[in-house]
């Protein structure tokens, strides 16, 4: 009997490959005559381009062709804007995109303005050295608030201020709960994220085939098929002209999802002009001026509550910084809006945002993507409110839990899907009471932290909840097919930057026909193998292609039944698929191999039955109506050096709740990584602009990027809260790890430093900005 | 992110180096490690023409024991050759002490410890621990032969007393005196960064206790090491007791004026300067006593 592969924890079928610099990625892409791009890129945040001198560079030996705005003709256009905004009560938008060089004006370090082709990078990026561009330098608007004042220079003029976006949803009436309150908290908040940091830049290889009229992209992207598309329509291409492979890609986190960067119309463009393929390999630098980043909000935001801690009512009015342009829409400050009210009944919810255009690098989501922010303000709120009560803060938490029977459970505001934020099902209190029996809350509290800090030590705890809005719609397909030879192919359109699909997907199509796992071959990120799909974002993958390919793998089931039932001379309902043979229950001496049924179902003469298909294989895709939430809590105790504030985290736990796990072990290690990138946004990262605009920190010896000293051993628990909105129950893992970490942080240096009266109102932190915090230390 | 366009020479003798840089001056760099000369030069913040690579010239590499119980490292021995150095342990603890500071191991593989020294950032480890011991410099060119003593050779930030046809060929440690310990610490954001402080302590007991000679070094403090003799002055003498050494890490301050960065303001980094003199102060004297 073929063991059940969903739920254990396989090893995944890539990582040998991986792990032995065996798999593709862009830059192993070498096409014989390939040229090689550079950027000449704005140094200036905010300037007029007044004069491009390219002479030296065109005359340079190796260098075939050198382009501007001006030379790009009809083909340079503002990139489409990828989410519009949702209908929610009160939206102003201003779309606002770029072209994919600068034009008259540049509005971001790193903006690229002219597009060097040369022999090798090397050439190229000499002959853009010698580009000399004139600019007329424009005050940068750099801060958030100051971005509003009169006398604010504009990032796009044509707007009349820097208001981007400015969006009011409600929920009930804040107004009249907070005139019963018995007490209302208010603060300022800011929550500043950095930059994605994938262990591979973007990178894109063209090659236009004028014979066979044909172009092959190779893109470290997130969303393989929708660039497909796009390309093929600004080329006047048929999408079957136009093939987009996302081979392996080393990490994406958002930032690969955006489109289009204008290096990725680019080099097909040049690739069909110069008729020759083309690659680009974003570097490091470029990748911290030029890939997407995610950055700061300031809050204002207020609690109200009765004295039994019950919360009334909350307001949040904030400020989001989006950057030069919004090409993203609002997906970033929507999810905070809506992933702020947590697992906590909010009876009246007032929720107001202005999306700032900044002379800075564009905004789009990354992991999280505006949940963190959402749940600092939130869990921050809880934290002062207890302690003016005099509550213990996971009680207040706990009391306000939105409970087990009241799913599902409708917060009324309009989420990033554009539909009402529903909470599908969820079950809080176990989550919390698993995560305080793990992190050993009550025995730290009473016994180990008052004997640590009678011994002068400085250590404190903390536990955080959290709500993850994840697999959201609209579609994903996935073909499934039993080849003659008896294995299987599984092809799916999403791209693939980690999350083990080839393990995942190949566990579910196991279980349905009953193949193993060794058998099982899948093929995602290539719109030459599935030409339907939207993409991997939002903590999807597994929620919606996953239940796709489990439709089809059934699908293909009932397909080997009913052939094995005419086959076997059995009924239907007495055949079972074990180990890649269909075989009548209870004797096994009666079975036929599904290699058979596949050579079967494909014959070379004769004729298929009117009415049936060749091929034992499936194509299905799946929709959700809505969403999944996902849920959980993060714990840590955490020690502080007295006098020089750095910190060692002495106990970390996750409990998360998924619903059930595909692969405990990619889930484990989905979760992983998201603390990893968590710790680096509460402690270590953070993009740093002065006031010109210029980013102080584009390189990994100033970006701090946690490293496996800094991150450390986590325990992770799991319940198995069921979604009713998929076949497979599942819920979405992807970001789990990285939104709630900023303010656990907070909790626990509180409670660490707890003499000092500290109140942290900020991410990330630092030793030096702890230290100010604490002694009051810059005069 | 690549380098411009340089002229790459690999002599195999140390005449044959000293000849290029005679030859070449200003326009040439001598690759040793290349673990800041690399990246400086694929961000093109360092454009030289001329490439010196002196990796080949293995009479560089080697850790000598002196007859007066003092070491002799040349230029080109990797720093990971020093940190796993018995001898080096030995005789300059203070040094062994230090190297796992330096970077990470894959740096330390290549990078070497004449090649740090040459370099004389100001945030990097070797300089200050240099003062500290009292290193002797030895350069060559074609010229002839000097000694620079350490004090000497740190001139301010990536500037040192070397001219520019010459190059650093050994280093010349003293012997520890008796009843001496030493101590090295740094605070960093993550292992492995250029610390946001450090401090290298040397302190020497005479038989009664007290502090015979004291040598207190910085790292990251200014533009290049920063020696604080109001600390060594505030403990000469004395018996170094923790109200000293406090004392000591309070007289401290007048000598230095930090900088703020991105990582640390300036007064935060005063107030690590302050808590690294107490911490390797105290481990000094500490091992001093042993």
């Amino acid at each position: 009997m073929t063991t059940k592969s969903f739920g254990q924890r396989i090893k995944r079928n890539e990582d040998p490959q991986l792990l032995t610099g065996r798999a593709q990625f862009v830059d192993d892409v070498h096409i014989p005559g390939m040229l090689h791009v550079a950027f000449k890129r704005s140094d200036y945040a905010h300037a007029r381009i007044t004069g491009i001198d390219l002479e030296a560079a065109k005359s340079m030996p190796g260098v075939v062709a050198v382009y501007t705005a001006e030379d790009l003709g009809d083909f340079w256009q503002p990139s489409p804007l990828l989410v519009p905004p949702p209908p929610a009560e009160h939206v102003v938008f201003n779309k606002r995109t770029s072209g994919q060089l600068a034009r008259s004006k540049v509005r971001f370090v790193g903006e690229a303005i002219v597009m060097v082709v040369a022999e090798s990078r090397y050439l190229a990026e000499d002959a853009a050295e010698t580009i000399i561009v004139d600019y007329e330098p424009l005050d940068a608007v750099v801060g958030l608030e100051a971005a509003l004042t009169e006398d604010s220079a504009l990032v796009h003029e044509d707007v009349g201020s820097n208001i981007g976006a400015h969006v009011i949803q409600r929920k009930g009436d804040y107004d009249t709960a907070r005139a019963q309150a018995d007490l209302v908290i208010s603060r300022r908040l800011l929550y500043d994220r950095g930059t994605a940091a994938p262990m591979e830049t973007r990178g894109v290889v063209a090659h236009y085939d004028h014979l066979a009229r044909h172009l092959t992209v190779w893109d470290s992207t997130q969303a393989p098929i929708p660039i497909r598309n796009g390309l093929a329509a600004m080329f006047g291409l048929s999408e079957r002209q136009v093939r987009v492979i996302a081979p392996f890609v080393g990490g994406g986190f958002g930032p690969k999802v955006m489109m289009f960067y204008p290096e990725e119309t680019l080099v097909p463009w040049a690739a069909i002009k110069l008729e020759r393929p083309v690659k680009w390999i974003e570097d490091r630098l470029e990748n911290f001026y030029a890939m997407t980043h995610e950055r700061g909000q300031l809050h204002d935001s207020e609690i109200a509550l009765t004295k039994e801690g019950k919360i009334l009512g909350v307001k949040d009015v904030f400020l989001h910084d989006t950057g030069a342009y919004i090409p993203y829409g609002l997906t970033v400050p929507i999810n905070t809006q809506c992933t702020l009210l947590g697992p906590y009944v909010v009876p009246h919810y007032y929720t107001e945002f202005k999306a700032l255009f900044t002379n800075k690098t564009v905004v789009t989501p990354y992991r999280g993507a505006g949940r963190q922010h959402g749940v600092f303000v939130m869990e921050r709120l809880l934290d002062i409110a207890a302690k003016e009560l005099g509550m213990d803060p996971l009680e207040l938490r706990r009391i306000n839990f939105i409970q087990p029977e009241q799913f599902p459970w409708c917060n009324e505001i309009i989420y990033q899907d554009f539909t009402k934020l529903t909470y599908d099902s969820g079950n809080y209190e176990p989550v919390l009471d698993k995560a305080m029996r793990m992190i050993g809350w009550d025995e730290w509290r009473q016994n180990e932290q008052p004997r640590l800090r009678a011994e002068g030590r400085k250590v404190g705890i903390g536990l955080v909840m959290y709500v993850e809005g994840t697999g959201i719609g609209p579609y994903e397909g996935a073909r499934v097919q039993v080849e003659t030879t008896g294995k299987v192919t599984i092809v799916t359109g999403i791209g693939t930057q980690g999350q083990g699909h080839y393990t995942s997907f190949a566990q579910i199509a196991a279980d349905a026909l009953g193949v193993p796992m060794k058998d099982i071959y899948i093929s995602t990120g290539d719109t030459g193998q599935f030409s339907w799909g939207v993409g991997t974002f939002a903590s999807r993958g597994a929620v919606v292609a996953g239940s796709a390919v489990y439709s089809a793998a059934q699908m293909v089931r009932e397909k080997a039944l009913k052939q094995a039932a005419e086959h076997l001379e059995a009924s239907e309902a007495d055949i079972e698929l074990v180990d890649g043979f269909a075989q009548v229950r209870g004797a096994p001496g009666a079975r036929v191999p599904l290699a058979t049924l596949a050579a079967s179902a494909n014959p070379l003469r004769g004729a298929v039955r009117p009415g049936t298909e060749p091929g034992l294989e499936a194509t299905a895709y799946f929709g959700p109506q809505m969403g999944t939430t996902a849920s959980g809590a993060h714990a840590m105790i955490v020690e502080v050096d007295p006098e020089t504030y750095q910190l060692k985290i002495l106990k970390y736990v996750v409990v998360h709740d998924c619903g059930p796990l595909i692969n405990p072990l990619i889930v484990d290690g989905q979760v992983h990584g998201g603390v990893a990138q968590g710790i680096g946004n509460a402690f270590y990262e953070q993009l740093i602009y002065d006031e010109t605009g210029q980013l102080l920190n584009a390189s990994f010896m100033d970006y701090l990027l946690p490293t496996s000293t800094d991150v450390p051993r986590m325990e992770l628990g799991h319940e198995e809260t069921p979604s009713p909105l998929n076949p497979l129950g599942v819920k979405g893992a992807g970001e789990a790890g990285a939104i709630p970490v900023g303010p656990l942080f907070a909790q626990a240096l509180e409670d660490a430093l707890i003499d000092s009266g500290l109140e942290i109102l900020e991410i990330p932190l630092s030793p030096s900005r702890l230290w100010e915090l604490v002694e009051g230390g810059d005069a | 992110m690549k380098p411009a366009a340089f002229d790459y020479h690999a002599p195999t003798t140390l005449d044959e180096a000293l000849a290029l840089l005679a030859a070449y001056g200003d326009e040439a760099k001598i690759l040793a490690g290349g673990q800041s000369l690399i990246p400086a030069m694929n961000f093109r913040l360092a454009q030289p023409a001329i490439l010196v690579d002196i990796n080949p010239v293995t009479t560089l590499v080697g850790i000598h024991a002196e007859g007066d119980g003092g070491l002799r490292i040349g230029t080109m021995t990797r720093q990971r050759t020093v940190e796993h150095s018995d001898l080096v342990a030995a005789r300059a603890p203070l040094l062994a002490e230090t190297m796992p500071h330096i970077a990470h191991p894959q740096i330390r593989n290549r990078g070497t410890f004449g090649g740090s020294l040459a370099h004389a950032d100001p945030a990097s480890e070797l300089p200050a621990v240099a003062v500290a011991l009292g290193m002797t410099l030895r350069a060559q060119s074609t010229r002839g032969e000097r000694d620079i003593d350490a004090t000497d050779f740190f001139q301010g930030l990536f500037a040192t007393a070397l001219e520019p046809d010459e190059m650093l060929i050994e280093v010349l440690i003293p012997a520890l005196p008796a009843r001496t310990g030493t101590a090295f610490a740094e605070v960093a954001r993550r292992h492995g960064d250029y610390a946001m402080a450090g401090a290298a302590a040397v302190v020497t007991l005479a038989e009664d206790g007290t502090i015979a000679a004291c040598k207190l070094v910085y790292l990251s403090i200014g533009d290049a090491p920063v020696e604080s003799h109001s600390a060594a002055s505030a403990l000469l003498g004395v018996i170094p007791t923790d109200e000293a050494i406090r004392a000591a890490a309070e007289a401290m301050e007048q000598d230095i004026d930090p900088l703020g960065d991105i990582h640390a303001t300036a007064a935060y980094r005063r107030h690590l300067a302050k808590v690294l003199a107490r911490r390797t102060l105290a481990s000094a004297v500490a091992r001093a006593r042993n």
